[in-house]
């Protein structure tokens, strides 16, 4: 695993809000084609975590470096652009936009023509068009005949909620990303949807070729598909490894269920 | 490890299989039935140059039905409300900033076009040149105006722009003695008095001189408009607008520079804005500082919303509804058989069953007969007026309405009971509402035909837009053509 490159590394990263110490020097990295899931508590920094990789938030010290090249200090949008695309744990979707809208909107970043050119239906602009539909069904295929067909057209706010999770993952895949950050994936879902997340993120990797950087609290979908599993408390890493080791680990089992002492028998 | 599915597509194929079905139902039942329907179909089968035509074609045919004066009233102004709808749009409609500046990029246009073109200063440029000038310098005020407010949503963008709005109107008012080092004074608005003498559209040599031709002209940059905006809207960019207003930081977060493209719509729909002064302005031969204040602001608001924010069509039936509702108002007759015409239709529209209609009109008919019937045997004066009605209706309205000697007294007091009675009405429900309406239906018979009837120029035709406004926000709140927007499901 050491060959592999290291494509997101965050190197001493720190933020507070006020007083309170969310993410506590935390060293971090993923290497190309490899899941890492984060766990920890409810509070643990994981979601802050996120937006700090995805420059909503920077960081008060420390560095964020993509593929080698820092990334503190850009705007979301570039950050994105670069290869780092991510979902929502509270679903920001486009909700009035139709579904095939909202993953053909989150190609903005990969087209190049101007408003001027579509206004003109010059050539460029009606190439891109037709590849950013195509782009969007292909994105949208992944997930079976889920979203295909007549969803196509509908609004993004008639979707179900497992169906709008899955619209999440394939408006982040729409970008193009070299790293795809899921923030809880399978919160909300039933037993058997769960199981489907658990199939489908080994299938990003498989055969969307996307590293991945995962949140989650189920830990049948953490056991099935890490390579690696960071744990966080306090926004500190309290372990690291696989998910054998960090499950066991003592001190993750106190930041889950309290200090050993208080528990019941 | 996980378990295996049992059949490999397993997953593939949703477990609960109705979803497809419900959201065809949904379609089978929410589809329209009739006449109605069968316009909503044809227009959706039509392709986008289609719609275009089937506005425009009839549009072109307009001046030769019309006389001049009418054509200036019903149809240019319409065309120029279009056109300014067209831009707020953009910034309103596509991308949810509330702008309340708008107005003032129309009359930047306007002086713009007066100062190139006119005997102000003795340029007469051509309009081929001064036209994009003034659209382009438009939207580079669009750009200076967004810059200080790209940070900031909803009601602070709104107090902004609004300041920048009356800030223009202040500008405008007292710019006639500005001092330029080594200009001296120079008058640069004409202060209170604005820009006279505005040129009339001179393209290629072509001079645009007739309301005729500039209704052409105003057509055709309508045409022309609405198919970029459409292209526009469907393009990466125009998805980019969407996308911002439906959610800015899901925007940011999937590549869309939210910046740069609130700018951007800034200043497009200030481009459009100056692009449309410039014509209106020339088309006034003038431009006077009241013209671009809050009045003309909340016309263009109410056309855009009543038409549907983010529609173009909804633009255009929108600019139509206002302008020509007022205009068709002011004669007695047209706006008499609105009165008339909008109760008959919401009564029969609205209570149901069938029977109890047919009773309500039977008691509101015979109530009216009664009461003149009492009226005529006790106290002769009161019926003793005219109607000012003509044609069809004065017959029946006489028999039946109570129309006093002297009405003027008589018909403030029962003004008052009316609106009384009228709050009355919205307190109460069921058979009591209907009880009490039909009384409150013939007071509100007898108030206009003594009192609003014989101002339909003035405060009445007012009225009756507010009370046409409010029902159809009431009927469709999210505009005519406009689709709803759900906000949190």
């Amino acid at each position: 695993m050491s060959e592999r490159a290291r494509l997101l590394d965050l190197r001493g990263v720190d933020k507070s809000f006020g007083g309170l110490r969310v993410i506590a020097d935390l060293d971090l990295h993923v290497d190309e084609g490899e899941i890492v899931s984060v766990i920890g508590p409810n509070g643990a920094g994981k979601t802050t975590l996120f937006n700090l990789i995805t420059g909503i938030f920077r960081p008060d010290s420390g560095d964020i470096v993509l593929d080698g090249d820092s990334i503190v200090g850009l705007y979301p949008h570039q950050i994105t652009s670069r290869g780092v695309a991510r979902t929502f744990q509270t679903l920001r979707l486009f909700l009035n936009m139709t579904v095939k809208e909202n993953v053909m909107a989150a190609q903005y970043g990969r087209t190049r023509s101007t408003v001027f050119e579509a206004m003109l239906r010059l050539p460029r602009a009606r190439r891109e068009e037709r590849e950013i539909a195509r782009v969007a069904e292909e994105k949208l295929a992944f997930f079976g005949n889920r979203l295909m067909g007549y969803r196509w057209n509908q609004p993004a706010y008639s979707l179900s909620y497992a169906n709008r999770r899955r619209l999440e993952i394939a408006r982040a895949m729409a970008t193009e990303p070299r790293i795809l950050l899921l923030d809880e994936p399978a919160a909300g879902m039933n037993p058997s949807e769960t199981h489907e997340i658990t199939e489908l993120i080994g299938k990003l990797r498989a055969e969307g070729g996307h590293t991945i950087l995962v949140i989650e609290h189920d830990m049948h979908v953490v056991e099935g598909i890490s390579d690696r599993v960071v744990a966080l408390d306090h926004g500190e890493k309290i372990a690291e490894g696989t998910f054998e080791q960090v499950a066991t680990d003592p001190r993750v089992e106190e930041a889950y269920l309290g200090p050993r002492h208080t528990r019941a028998k | 490890m996980v378990d295996l599915p049992e059949r490999p597509d397993a997953l593939q194929t949703p477990r609960v299989g109705v979803d497809e079905w419900v959201a065809a139902h949904e379609e089978r039942v929410g589809r329209r039935t009739g006449l109605p329907g069968l316009i909503e179909r044809g227009w959706n089968w039509l392709p986008p140059f289609g719609k275009l035509a089937v506005c425009v074609v009839p549009a072109a045919l307009l001046p030769l039905l019309m006389s001049e004066e009418n054509l200036a009233r019903y149809a240019v102004y319409t065309l120029f409300y279009a056109l300014m709808g067209l831009g707020l749009n953009i910034v309103v409609g596509f991308s949810g900033l509330l702008d309340l500046g708008y107005i003032a990029f129309v009359g930047f246009g306007a002086y713009g076009y007066g100062i190139l073109a006119s005997t102000q200063f003795g340029n007469h440029w051509q309009a081929e040149l001064a036209i994009p000038v003034v659209t382009v310098a438009t939207a580079i005020l669009g750009l200076l105006v967004g810059l200080p407010s790209r940070r900031l949503v909803g009601d602070y963008l709104a107090i902004v722009t609004l300041f920048f709005g009356q800030a223009f109107v202040v500008f405008v008012n007292n710019a006639n003695r500005i001092s330029f080092p080594h200009f001296g004074h120079v008058d640069l608005t004409g202060g209170a008095n604005g820009l006279a003498n505005i040129d009339p559209l001179n393209l290629f040599g072509y001079h645009v001189s007739s309301t005729r031709q500039y209704y052409y002209v105003a057509l055709i940059a309508f045409a022309l408009l609405v198919s970029a905006l459409y292209f526009a809207n469907e393009s990466r960019t125009g998805r980019a607008w969407r996308a911002l207003r439906e959610d800015p930081l899901a925007a940011e977060s999937m590549t869309i520079p939210v910046n740069r493209l609130k700018l951007m719509a800034f200043a497009f729909g200030a481009g459009v804005a100056g692009f449309t002064g410039a014509i209106y302005g020339s088309f006034q031969t003038g431009a006077f500082p009241g013209d671009y204040d809050v009045g003309l602001l909340i016309t263009i608001y109410a056309v855009v919303i009543l038409g549907g924010t983010g529609s173009l069509a909804g633009v255009a039936l929108g600019a139509i509804i206002i302008n020509c509702a007022p205009e068709l108002l002011r004669s007695q007759h047209d706006a008499s058989l609105l009165f008339y015409g909008v109760i008959l239709v919401t009564i029969l529209a609205k209570v149901r069953p069938w029977r109890l209609c047919a009773a309500f009109l039977a008691a509101l008919v015979g109530f009216g007969f009664a009461v003149h019937a009492i009226a005529d045997a006790a106290w002769p004066r009161l019926t003793a007026g005219h109607a000012q009605a003509s044609g069809f209706l004065k017959g029946p309205i006489e028999a039946w309405v109570l129309l006093p000697r002297h009405p003027v007294k008589i018909a403030d007091f029962a003004y008052v009971i009316l609106i009384a009675a009228i709050l009355l009405v919205t307190q109460l429900h069921g058979w009591r509402r209907l009880a009490v309406l039909v009384p409150t239906l013939y007071l509100a018979a007898m108030v206009w035909e003594n009192l609003l009837v014989g101002q339909t120029a003035g405060a009445t035709r007012l009225i009756l837009l507010g009370a046409l406004l409010v029902a159809l926000m009431n009927a469709r709140p999210q505009g005519l053509l406009g689709t709803a927007r759900v906000e949190i499901v």
